[in-house]
């Protein structure tokens, strides 16, 4: 699998994750803004950092781009999508993720490690979270279908949501389960040296179609 | 200002001053000219109170790739590979806007280092702040917490480590030092300086408007006082994402060759880049001010020579390439615009649209402002106050606990929290796993360590000692990580050089740096001075922060300070001598006077030698200087970092003739808590204090024995946090508020 990893101005984790692409598949490029060629890759990563300043709103002149447009397309073709923090609000700018990320409840921004439970099988991960504007939210009604349709990812495992997300919600998928946003990094859990091994657990499941509820893309129904 | 005084005095000249600016030009300056020369002769760029004293400092050393002069200073850190590293001040701005003061001071130190061709990869800063009982310190703290974060997270520039201090002669001139690390291939590396007669001047990156004008003269040369709220004008403002641009711009200009040379525009923006560069290449230049892109339209020729206006460049290009180094910053949504020419004349010329409206000779400007010596006189006493916040005679459990929750050796995760210290995969170890920052290398094939100290309360008990023991804290930090020292850099805030106290302590510290470099045999690749650091109540404490760069082979290696195992013993390594002079303790007690024990700098250094080489062979599970609070605070730091107590006597410190008072919280540089194998430690000729285990910090000395239990030492520890939920309605005040 190779890697695209789209390069914003003002994108600052798009080398580590890069560096944890190369990791992972079979290779990894760096895709410019300005591109509407994604470069013959497999999968893409919308990476972390203050595109354009975070100005507006973060995100929203991010989702512009012509690589945008791009990867939009790619995704509706089945094209695996990561958007980490950062992408994760580009993607929900985009309207290819369900909800919106808020200003974290403390106002402030926060560095620290968390620890992540998969929804499906439970099983925890531990990898740095890094944002001032975490807090993820959507209305009742459409959480109550994201949990339905099985689009909730990952959660904060108890005491960890220090965002303030609703539900304890980390990262949502869309319906068809190939674009993930995750507020925390895995690009920054691929080294033992540097923290821990979890994250590359989310590439894995992304690149291998496990978040995609049927083969046929549709969700179950409740 | 007042009727009749003359303009020159009010940009901060002195009469004999403007007299010889008349002798060298042969003339009455013009309104240009005096606003280049008041900032370029300015304290804070002409160094006019401390060059001389700099000059005793080492600067020599194998692995120097860039020494002083340089816009940051560089080692050696093999495989064709070299860090770059600098601290600079941003302490009156902070205190007069903290958080956009911090911001700027971020941006500035960062652009200093890719100036050279460097990548920044990691930020530590190091602040002082008055007591936290005040709302002013608290809004200054905040402002400045905030700030940092905001430039560095939004530039992807990790900060890795950085030390805070609260003491009241900081309350109404806090210090706000920035350290930026930069990494870079040797062969990348850029000088200053400018070259080549006919080549072109382009300035890069944001328009030029009229903020920070006059920083330098009016804000950093002077002390600060009433009317300072008048001078928030003067504060810059800064914008991390016209950073990062820039910064990604001129790495891929330098990657590509385009550029003869580089400069960032930090104080006295563009009067202080183009006469630098000048100075540096022997060369003049010429500036066409009518071509700067200016963000109000009226500028006037003086303000666009002096505006601060952050995140720009200037940069010396060949004539034919600068239509490529346009089409690069266009790339990158960067403004550039060619201003000037690089000439033969050895003349600053300014020009409006073809006219002059300037003209300097570059030696007068830049090299030609009067150097003083010092008139230092050693003050009868104590001259800072006492406060006391702790009875004589308290119990020592009360003691420990009073220690670990005082504001300066409380956990600082709630600052450290706010920054990103992760992002460029190269932390090792993240702030307070261990005593210095480890960032790995993988291009170098090993790793740097990096530690920045300097505690003014003991500076200012013995200037000389005080700054000793700084640089030996320093490396002793470096050791615990298992590196060596490659290099250092300093900051040396003081209060004002004119009168005789703070010329002391400026003439006692620069001496002690230059001694303490060499017995540790490093060289000073470069420094910063910030003087008239003084308030209405009086001077700070004389702050040299001192910061070193150190290598380690095998970033696998580096122990953590937390104690790792039950039942593993507990030792102490090196010369370490404590006393309650200048102590946290003393401090508690309000019985700080002047005097510090002579440290034995030697031994030191051997002790510092046998850690390193004990870390890198894996010897130790544990390595914790002791600093703060002495060691019984090391002891309840260790313990609470690995989640267990311990149980230690302290019987030999008492043989050594300490009292048990001294032995449990005295402070002095070289010594070394660890902790691991028995025999290890025993081959290490570690003393044998106690084992790790069990649910307390249980620790004999004599009639001051004392037994807490972890949670009891964890919950001071961590009482940092509280302090500061204080209400934001409080905090928002304006800084006037005391």
């Amino acid at each position: 699998m190779i890697w695209g990893v789209l390069q914003f101005p003002g994108s600052c984790d798009e080398r580590d994750a890069l560096h944890a692409c190369e990791i992972h598949g079979d290779g990894a490029r760096l895709v410019w803004h300005e591109s509407r060629d994604l470069d013959g890759v497999d999968a893409v990563v919308v990476p972390g950092g203050f595109s354009y300043g975070d100005y507006l709103r973060a995100g929203a002149i991010a989702r512009f781009s012509p690589a945008m447009e791009a990867v939009a397309e790619a995704a509706a073709a089945g094209m695996p999508v990561l958007g980490i923090c950062n992408g994760f609000q580009v993607l929900c700018e985009a309207g290819l993720l369900p909800g919106a990320l808020l200003r974290n409840v403390e106002l402030r921004f926060r560095c620290h490690q968390v620890e992540l439970i998969e929804e499906r099988d439970g099983g925890r991960l531990s990898i740095p979270a890094k944002h001032g504007e975490g807090r993820y939210y959507a209305p009742e009604e459409m959480l109550d279908e994201l949990e339905r349709n099985g689009q909730v990812a990952y959660r904060y495992a108890d005491g960890h949501n220090s965002n303030g997300s609703v539900r304890d919600i980390a990262g949502v998928t869309n319906e068809r389960g190939n674009i993930l946003g995750l507020m925390p990094h895995p690009e920054h859990a691929v080294d033992p040296l540097t923290g821990s091994m979890d994250g590359l657990r989310v590439f894995d499941r992304l690149g291998r179609g496990a978040f995609a509820s049927h083969e046929d893309g549709k969700a179950p129904r409740g | 200002m007042k009727v009749g005084t003359p303009k020159y005095r009010e940009l901060g000249l002195t009469d004999s001053e403007y007299e010889l600016i008349v002798e060298k030009l042969g003339r009455e300056p013009n309104d240009v000219e005096l606003a280049m020369f008041s900032l370029l002769w300015s304290e804070h760029c002409a160094y006019k109170h401390s060059r001389k004293l700099l000059r005793r400092l080492p600067t020599e050393g194998e692995r120097v790739v860039m020494g002083p002069g340089e816009n940051a200073g560089a080692v050696d850190v093999g495989n064709g590979y070299a860090v770059a590293f600098k601290v600079e001040s941003h302490n009156h701005p902070s205190a007069v806007e903290p958080f956009q003061g911090a911001a700027t001071g971020i941006g500035g130190i960062m652009r200093d280092v890719f100036a050279i061709g460097a990548r920044p990869i990691a930020l530590l800063d190091s602040l002082r702040f008055g007591e936290l009982d005040s709302v002013r310190s608290r809004h200054l703290l905040d402002g400045a917490v905030r700030g940092i974060g905001h430039y560095g997270n939004s530039i992807g520039v990790a900060t890795v480590g950085g030390e805070i201090y609260f003491e009241d002669p900081y309350e109404h001139n806090c210090l706000v030092n920035a350290m930026c690390i930069g990494f870079a291939k040797t062969a990348d590396m850029v000088r200053a300086a400018a070259a080549g007669v006919g080549n072109s001047i382009v300035l890069m990156g944001a328009s030029t408007g009229r903020d920070g004008i006059g920083g330098a003269s009016v804000l950093a040369s002077a002390e600060l006082g009433d009317g300072d709220e008048a001078k928030r004008p003067t504060v810059q403002i800064g914008d991390p994402f016209e950073e990062s641009k820039l910064l990604e711009c001129c790495l891929e200009l330098l990657e590509k060759g385009l550029l003869v040379s580089l400069q960032d525009l930090g104080a006295a923006g563009l009067t202080s880049s183009a006469g630098e560069m000048a100075s540096a290449g022997g060369v003049g230049i010429d500036i066409d001010v009518a071509r700067v892109p200016l963000r109000e339209a009226d500028m006037e020729p003086f303000e666009i020579m002096v505006s601060e206006s952050q995140e720009r460049m200037l940069a010396v290009v060949e004539p034919g390439r600068v239509e490529e180094v346009r089409a690069i910053c266009e790339k990158w949504q960067t403004g550039s615009a060619e201003i000037g020419t690089v000439t033969e004349s050895g003349q600053i010329r300014i020009l409006r649209e073809g006219e002059v409206v300037g003209e300097m000779p570059v030696e007068a400007l830049v090299d030609g402002c009067p150097l003083y010596d010092l008139d230092p006189a050693e003050p009868d006493g104590w001259i800072y106050g006492n406060r006391q916040t702790l009875e004589v005679g308290a119990a020592p459990e009360q003691e420990l606990l009073a220690l670990l929750s005082a504001p300066s050796i409380a956990s600082k995760r709630w600052a450290f929290e706010q920054y990103d210290s992760i992002v460029g995969s190269r932390t090792v170890r993240r702030p307070e796993q261990a005593d210095a920052a480890v960032l790995q290398l993988p291009e170098a094939g090993n790793a740097i360590a990096v530690s920045i100290d300097g505690n003014g309360r003991r500076v200012a008990c013995d200037p000389y000692e005080g700054t000793i023991e700084a640089v030996l804290e320093c490396a002793q930090n470096l050791a615990c990580v298992g590196a060596e020292p490659l290099g250092l850099t300093n900051c040396l805030n003081f209060g004002n050089p004119e009168k005789p106290t703070g010329a002391w302590q400026l003439d006692r510290a620069v001496r002690g740096l230059a001694d303490a470099c060499e017995a540790l045999g490093v060289p000073v690749v470069g420094g910063n001075v910030s003087l008239y650091n003084e308030g209405p109540d009086g001077p700070i404490y004389p702050t040299p922060v001192v910061a070193m760069v150190g290598e380690l082979p095998d970033p696998e290696q580096v122990a953590g300070n937390a104690f790792a195992r039950e039942g593993d013993a507990i030792g102490l390594i090196g010369p370490f001598e404590p006393s309650l002079a200048g102590s946290e303790l003393a401090k508690q007690r309000g019985e700080l006077k002047m005097g510090l024990p002579r440290p034995d700098a030697a031994a030191v250094v051997k002790a510092c030698e046998i850690v390193r080489d004990a870390v890198r062979a894996g010897k130790l599970a544990s390595v914790h200087d002791v600093s703060d609070g002495g060691l019984a605070v090391a002891i309840a730091e260790s313990a609470i970092a690995g989640g267990t107590g311990c149980e230690i006597n302290l019987n030999h410190l008492r043989e050594r003739g300490a009292q048990p008072e001294e032995a449990l919280f005295g402070e002095g540089p070289g010594g070394f808590l660890v902790s691991g194998a028995r025999t290890s430690l025993e081959e290490l000729g570690a003393v044998l204090i106690g084992t790790v285990g069990g649910p307390e910090i249980a620790i004999g000395a004599g009639d001051r024995s004392l037994s807490i239990t972890l949670r009891a030492a964890e919950s001071a520890w961590r009482s940092l946090g509280e302090v500061n939920a204080a209400p934001r309605d409080d905090d928002s005040q304006s800084s006037s508020s005391p």
